[in-house]
């Protein structure tokens, strides 16, 4: 069987050289080497559940009249678009389960890219020559933001038709084209035409997807073609030698057993935890709103950042330049999205270091990139924080408008203090781990000395083992 | 015949006695060896049957009707990856060979080939004599091709016509109706809540549409200069649509005991942008950058509420190029 499969590979296609090498091709192990493959497995869960929802869902935003099983909403004006999801919610059976479940994975999706993003970024694994591959990464990143927020965008409940006109106000603030452009993509005002709903959907089930798709493509063949990075935690591992399981048979079952793990835990919280329940929320109208909406966690720095801008227009005489939710919604995002594209050559220019690096560093190794990488964490997560600052008021009664001064404050403040304390640490690690080398040196030569005498110990010991770097 | 049987018998005990003869030369292991791990295996097979249960248990509960089967649809799949999970970690550990090996990472850079690269672009160039004007004419085309292709992208929409931004339903003697179509009597206007009205017959999916109606004490306005007649009777109506980031103004804070609770506003629950009714609803908190635009009322024969013209400023979330009133 497997002779004759492989005869058949090899002689129609020349696979044989090519098998070998894939089976052969070395994954060097750490935990943290598993959150990429957590991202990708999640999207291969959305995609399937995606296609599976694409069979019921109607891009419409005709009107309509809901007759359905939920007593609640029966005989108000509902769109198509909310309808449908209404019926695959609640009269299509396991319909519930794979809604519930894209959405689980979109957030979990989108959870294990951002902690992948903070893993590579202070190992330095973006480092030449995998740049490419971390600039693939963070095009996905962004995709993906704008793939989940399009996709809860589309059922049209009321908190979702909030989110979107919040986006068309973001999109309206971009100085000289944001008028514009947001009447060419809404086919005029909001809400815009029969014809908008249609596009957000293409967008969400083709477009988006097929991007994120090709960047995949480029970021794993990137990969593969540069080999995986490795930690220095054995000596046999260097920066010319990789070290690790073969694809197969050793590491072939351990990934696919991560696969079956991520959907396992997707289909529970699919099934057992509720999220967005569509039929509370009711459909949207422009004239309604609601108090203590909440974006999914991935939009929170976002809304965060809008609520916590003073509240000013940038203005030449008695005209309107930049509105205001263009600093929460767009200066924001593109300067955390700026600085991570430009660390890369930033850190080359500072550090002179234009080299080729498989080895990884650990946090410590590289004082200043872990202080900064801190910093601007720190800095994005306060924000992030805020954005739930409605609700800490509601739970512990800690007045709104004390936390939006506080904030203001510490989003400025801590970044830098965490900043200087992750700067301190990391120095005073590789202080210790100094002493710790000196002792050993010292007490190699000091058994060596006992073992020759006094006389012996004039000359240095030729071959002192050098401890090798400990793996973090 | 008797021969032929004979060698025939012959022939099929040569047959069955025929052993292959051993190889001369096993090829090399590629793989390492290991251990034999019985019970691991033992313990494959229990997950593989509980993997198998948990599939048969959900197709059984999708066949069977029960009223609200998600959770049970989701414990069935999930406990199904979940041991298929285990399985492949199992096997992955325990069972097949635990080897580490090594490979060499490619080289950084390969001269010889980038030279060769090279090479056969620019010779491919060679018979161009007039290179710097092609190179302008193959740009110029460039630029102008890209014009074409992209020129179709105007009909997405009317990206030139902002001034469909400026258009509201609301006209000077047209009624104030609630969401069931009923015109809204002064009379009936509380101080104690607020509410939101359309413009009577115009369609209400509009950002321009809705606004807020509230009956403040006429003692209590500060209105700009030029509303004095815009709040008959201290009510007031103002665009529904934050000028924030365009979500409805769904709250209304009216303190209960004024002495010690913050004043009365119209909120946003969006980002809390907060406008004061009774000053014209300027920005007290929050970070909407202007006003709500303020419509003005009038109070007709039959005591129904009227526009009185339109809005102060722009409804709706503002632009570059708007007017910052």
């Amino acid at each position: 069987m497997i002779r004759a499969t492989v005869r058949f590979l090899d002689s129609r296609a020349g696979a044989a050289p090519l098998l070998k090498k894939a089976l052969r091709y070395v994954f060097p192990d750490h935990w943290s080497f598993l959150l990429g493959e957590v991202a990708l497995y999640s999207f291969l869960v959305l995609v399937a559940t995606g296609v599976y929802l694409t069979f019921f869902f109607e891009p419409s935003t005709t009107q309509t009249i809901y007759d359905g099983s939920y007593a609640p909403l029966r005989g108000q004006q509902v769109s198509e678009a909310y309808r449908s999801v209404l019926d695959l919610s609640l009269e299509r059976k396991a319909g519930l389960l794979i809604r519930q479940t894209h959405h689980w994975a979109a957030d979990v999706f989108i959870v294990s890219i951002v902690l992948h993003l903070i893993r590579v970024f202070f190992t330095g694994a973006f480092r030449k020559p995998r740049d490419l591959v971390y600039y693939a990464g963070l095009g996905m990143l962004m995709l993906a933001l704008l793939e989940g927020y399009i996709g809860y965008s589309l059922v049209d409940d009321l908190l979702s038709g909030m989110g979107l006109a919040i986006g068309y106000s973001v999109g309206m603030a971009l100085p000289f084209v944001g008028a514009n452009l947001m009447l060419a993509i809404f086919d005029g005002p909001f809400p815009g035409s029969s014809s908008f709903w249609p596009r957000m959907y293409v967008a969400h089930v083709l477009l988006l997807p097929l991007l994120i798709g090709g960047l995949l493509a480029v970021h794993l063949l990137g990969i593969v073609a540069r080999h995986h990075t490795q930690f220095r935690a054995k000596p046999r591992q260097t920066e010319r030698k990789v070290v690790g399981l073969p694809a197969f048979p050793g590491y072939a079952p351990r990934s696919i057993g991560l696969a079956l793990a991520v959907a396992a835990v997707l289909f529970l919280l699919g099934g057992l935890v509720q999220i967005n329940p569509v039929w509370l929320w009711g459909p949207y109208h422009v004239s309604q709103g609601t108090n203590g909406a909440q974006p999914d966690w991935y939009l929170g720095w976002l809304i965060g950042a809008l609520r916590l801008m003073p509240s000013f227009d940038v203005t030449i005489g008695s005209y309107t330049l930049v509105p205001n939710p263009f600093w929460g919604g767009v200066g924001f995002p593109l300067a955390v999205f700026g600085l991570l594209a430009a660390w890369p050559w930033l850190e080359r220019k500072v550090t002179r270091d234009r080299g080729a690096h498989n080895l990884l560093d650990r946090p410590r190794d590289a004082p200043w990139r872990t202080a900064i990488g801190v910093g601007i964490l720190t800095w994005v997560f306060l924000v992030f924080l805020f954005g739930s600052s409605d609700r800490v008021y509601v739970f512990f009664g800690l007045s709104y408008e004390g936390q939006l001064w506080v904030y203001r404050v510490l989003v400025w403040v801590v970044p830098v203090v965490a900043a200087g304390i992750a700067h301190r640490v990391c120095v005073e690690l590789r202080a210790g781990e100094h002493v710790e080398r000196m002792r050993a040196l010292a007490e190699t030569e000091a058994a060596r000395e006992r073992a020759l005498g006094p006389l012996g110990a004039t000359e240095p010991p030729p071959g002192a083992p050098r401890p090798a770097r400990r793996g973090p | 015949m008797i021969r032929k049987a004979l060698a025939l018998g012959v022939a099929l005990l040569r047959l069955w006695l025929w052993r292959p003869s051993p190889r001369v030369e096993e090829p090399p292991r590629i793989v390492a060896p290991g251990e034999p791990a019985p019970r691991a295996e033992l313990l494959l097979l229990a997950l593989l049957g509980c993997a198998s249960a948990c599939a048969v248990a959900f197709v059984v509960v999708y066949a069977v009707d029960l009223p609200r089967p998600t959770q049970l649809f989701g414990l069935c799949l999930g406990l199904m990856f979940a041991f298929l999970a285990s399985a492949l970690v199992l096997l992955g550990k325990r069972l097949v060979p635990d080897e580490e090996i090594e490979e060499d990472y490619p080289a950084p850079e390969r001269e010889h080939a980038q030279e060769d690269v090279i090479g056969i672009v620019e010779q491919s160039g060679d018979r161009f004599t007039r290179r710097r004007l092609l190179k302008v004419a193959a740009l110029g085309t460039g630029g102008a091709v890209s014009a074409a292709l992209v020129a179709p992208a105007v009909s997405f929409g009317p990206l030139f016509h902002t001034s469909a931004l400026d258009r509201t339903p609301w006209r000077r003697g047209r009624r104030l109706v609630d969401d069931a179509g009923k015109p809204l009597r002064a009379a009936d206007i509380s101080t104690e809540t607020f509410y939101t009205a359309y413009p009577e017959g115009a369609p209400r999916e509009d950002l321009a549409a809705p606004v807020v109606v509230v009956r403040l004490d006429p003692e209590e306005l500060r209105l700009p200069a030029g509303r004095e007649s815009w709040a008959p009777r201290g009510i007031l109506a103002y665009s529904k649509t934050c000028t924030h980031a365009a979500c409805a103004i769904a709250l209304y804070r009216k303190p209960t005991f004024a002495p010690t609770q913050p004043g009365r506003a119209l909120v946003c629950p969006c980002h809390y942008s907060t406008f004061d009714p009774a000053t014209g609803g300027t920005v007290i908190f929050g970070p909407a950058g202007r006003p709500l635009p303020q419509l003005p009322l009038q109070i007709d024969g039959d005591g129904n509420l009227r526009a009185a013209g339109n809005y102060s400023g722009l409804p709706g979330p503002s632009w570059w190029g708007v007017r910052h009133r």
